[in-house]
């Protein structure tokens, strides 16, 4: 594919660079360039194959050979903005064509309804920033659709009482079954609940040249191999290329948005991979850099007219950071489940999305999906009941009897949104570039916890209605470490409150865009990215109709 | 394997004779089932020491064998992962050889301090063997830690059980050379392949496919 792209000069102008080739960068790149714009997509890691993408543990999650290194790029931690941050890893993600749509479970239910109108419903949550979005469900509804059957989703239409409306069937029927769902769903019935196919970024048949799941066993964490998984590098970045207009420049990392006296963008600033640095000029810039590096950059690149940091005059970049709130249980049944095969997850629930709060004492909703994503070695290191010796010949008979008898069921939920949660630039520590590090400020809201732990004990519950001869919940603890990385750049209609507007421009600067998980206003119920790629898609109608109205100075 | 990797051969030479949706359909399985055959054709020299002395990889063979003991089923000796750790420090772990070298040490110190008749941790008794390392191990006993967290691996003791056990279990086709002959899978019950077909397990072998909950779900 890489031989169809033009190679543009960072001199020409082009119409839109975009920072990030992630689940929104790339969907805006093939959007965009299909639209006739041209477009450069800067991404910082490198242009991976499919050849690429081994199952080795220690390539692929030790030494992170597809998301961001913390040596490369360390970043600190406090839990409030009155503690000096420490040295950690805070958070991790896609670094590399694709982001981390690549190494995604790739779990695409949508947001519902309620996630956009959530503040009309229940009033201030006092302490928070709970708000309604500037747009509904009913404006993104056919951008879902859009996702849905351009990357390619698997899964059965109104399986769920829960789901919102929808104007389509999925793309493609649900995959297989695994053993953990049907044990799930046995669980679930049982209980009166309503246990559904789990719609999933992956292939379930061939499509589009791309071939369907072989079921290898290394998803969660792991690009896949075969190009099933619906990765924006395996789905639409080749579609961009095709245009002849769309520039993927890899292994180059974006350190400043270049403005000029009248304050409006003039291109972007990036080191190559031999660490020279580069203007590349454009019309327009657009950041989809990831709930962490889009507001990073946006503060990276203060100058004497934008002090606090480029479109943030609300002063709210970087701040109502959320992640969703999770929880584990895990449990053991008689007889081998072999859910090692396949992806992870094929059953969902969504009846704990909208809890009463005046029924269960706590804000929050979730969801439960019955899985298995260890990999041999993880499985190891955390997939054994409290009590199993950590070595020795007990160690090694639990191995040998759970590996193939064990499953999961993971529980993810609201975060509420508080100012003093942020990503901000540590004062002291700096990247291997010379730049300021992340440094992340998070305590999560006592009632995300008590919704995990709530949501975590229903779990349990249905392992034991699934007959399970063994049970035991991870602890729940404050999180220090995020994947997914929302709403630090907020969209609303009010720039004292909010950053982008619904049209995903800031609203300080006219040509200058974001979309990615930062542009979030509340944190749905776990699995955000399909909302993600359904802003990018929206994003790319607006932001293509102020173009050709004349709307963005091109 | 073979089967498949010849069938791509085939399919690459004389794509005339197969329609293109064919290949499309196949695809990801030829390709899958190709490069594990030909990871597991480059396993054919017996590996040598380039980091460890031989006295050294003695001493860590012999930790290994007491974390992943051979019973009735290959443990860490029959997986080589004295020969995964040997490479590790020479690549991906190098940072860890200061770690190795004064662990090695230790050992050999606690080892005489508890047993003086044995001279080295490799010639104590298995059950002394445990007992040294029992006295070892810093960490607590097994709790469990929310998911996801990382167990910190600050002492030689924790650095080198995580070595081992990942020489044990990591993928076979791996360059590191761990997890020889597949042995660590093997006795954990996953099968080589990278590619499988449903059903996957005892439970959804007799799946009779989804249908609405019985009565009809009520609409929320």
């Amino acid at each position: 594919m890489i031989t169809d792209q033009p190679k543009y000069k960072t001199s020409d102008e082009v119409d839109f660079v975009i920072v990030g080739s992630g689940a929104a960068g790339g969907v805006l790149a093939k959007e965009l360039s299909t639209n006739g714009f041209r477009v450069v997509v800067l991404e910082q890691g490198p242009y991976l194959k499919n050849s690429d993408f081994v199952h080795d543990e220690v390539k692929v999650l030790q030494q992170d050979l597809l998301t961001n290194h913390p040596d490369l790029q360390p970043a600190t931690f406090r839990k409030t903005p009155d503690e000096k941050a420490k040295q950690q890893r805070v958070v991790s993600y896609g670094r590399c064509v694709g982001g981390s749509s690549v190494h995604f479970t790739a779990n695409y239910w949508r947001f519902h309804e309620i996630d956009f109108r959530e503040r009309s419903k229940l009033g201030p949550i006092a302490g928070t920033g709970l708000a309604d979005w500037p747009i509904t469900y009913a404006e993104l509804e056919p951008y879902f659709t859009k996702v849905e059957w351009e990357i390619g989703v698997s899964g059965l239409a109104n399986s769920s009482p829960f789901d919102p409306p929808r104007s389509k069937p999925y793309a493609m029927p649900p995959l297989p079954v695994k053993s953990s769902g049907v044990l799930f769903e046995r669980g679930a019935r049982k209980l009166g609940y309503h246990p559904f196919p789990a719609p999933m970024a992956i292939l379930s048949r061939p499509r589009a040249g791309r071939g369907a799941c072989v079921n290898c066993g290394f998803c969660w964490g792991f690009g896949c191999e075969v190009a099933a998984k619906s990765s924006t590098l395996a789905s639409v970045i080749p579609l961009a290329e095709r245009t002849g207009r769309c520039e993927i420049r890899a292994n180059c990392y974006v350190y400043r948005i270049e403005t000029d006296a009248a304050g409006h963008v003039v291109g972007t600033l990036y080191f190559d991979q031999q660490r020279n640095t580069h203007l590349q000029k454009a019309k327009a810039v657009i950041l989809a850099a990831n709930g962490a590096e889009t507001p990073r950059l946006l503060l990276l690149s203060a100058n004497k007219q934008f002090p606090n940091g480029l479109a943030n005059s609300s002063g709210l970049v970087g701040k109502y950071l959320m992640f969703n709130s999770n929880a584990r249980v895990e449990a053991l049944f008689e007889d081998p489940l072999n859910d090692y095969k396949g992806f992870a997850v094929s059953r969902t629930i969504h009846d704990f999305y909208e809890l009463d709060p005046q029924k269960v004492g706590f804000y929050g909703g979730g969801a439960l999906d019955a899985r298995f994503d260890l990999t041999p070695y993880f499985f190891a290191m955390s997939g054994l009941p409290p009590e199993t010796p950590r070595w020795g010949a007990d160690f090694k008979s639990a191995l040998r009897h759970n590996f193939t008898r064990t499953m999961a069921i993971h529980c993810t939920g609201t975060s509420l949104p508080l100012e003093s949660n942020s990503f901000s630039l540590d004062p002291d520590l700096k990247d291997a570039w010379g730049l300021s590090a992340l440094r992340m400020t998070y305590k999560d809201h006592a009632d995300d916890l008590k919704l995990v732990n709530w949501l975590s004990a229903r779990a349990l519950e249905i392992l034991d209605a699934a007959g399970a001869e063994k049970k035991w919940a991870h602890p729940v603890s404050e999180q220090q470490f995020a994947v997914h990385l929302l709403g630090t750049c907020r969209m609303g209609t009010d720039p004292r409150t909010s950053v982008i507007n619904p049209d995903h421009r800031t609203h300080d600067v006219k040509n200058l865009f974001l979309c990615d998980g930062s542009s979030l206003v509340s944190s749905g119920r776990g699995q955000p990215t399909m909302t993600i790629q359904a802003l990018a898609y929206r994003a790319a109608d607006r932001i293509t109709a102020l173009a050709k109205r004349g709307d963005i100075a091109m | 394997m073979q089967d498949w990797f010849s069938r791509r051969k085939f399919l690459l030479s004389s794509t005339t004779a197969v329609s293109a949706a064919w290949v499309t359909a196949r695809w990801p399985a030829i390709l899958a089932a190709a490069r594990h055959a030909q990871h597991s054709s480059q396993l054919a020299d017996p590996p040598k020491f380039e980091y460890f002395t031989r006295e050294q990889a003695a001493e860590i063979d012999a930790v290994a064998a007491r974390i992943i003991p051979t019973d009735g089923t290959p443990g860490a000796r029959e997986a080589g992962v004295v020969f995964f750790i040997d490479r590790a420090l020479q690549t991906f772990a190098s940072n860890d050889r200061k770690l190795y070298a004064e662990g090695l040490s230790e050992l050999q110190v606690t080892a005489r301090e508890m047993f003086p008749s044995v001279g080295k941790f490799s010639a104590a008794a298995p059950e002394q063997q445990d007992e040294i390392l029992r006295s070892l191990d810093k960490n607590p006993p097994s709790s469990l830690r929310p998911f996801r967290s990382r167990l910190p691996a600050q002492n030689f003791f924790e650095t080198v059980r995580q070595h081992i056990i990942l020489g044990f279990l990591i993928d076979p086709d791996s360059d590191l050379m761990g997890n020889r002959g597949g042995a660590g899978w093997h006795v954990i019950g996953r099968e080589s392949d990278h590619m499988f077909q449903p059903p996957f397990g005892h439970y959804d072998k007799d799946y009779p496919g989804w249908q609405p909950a019985a009565g009809g779900a009520e609409k929320k």
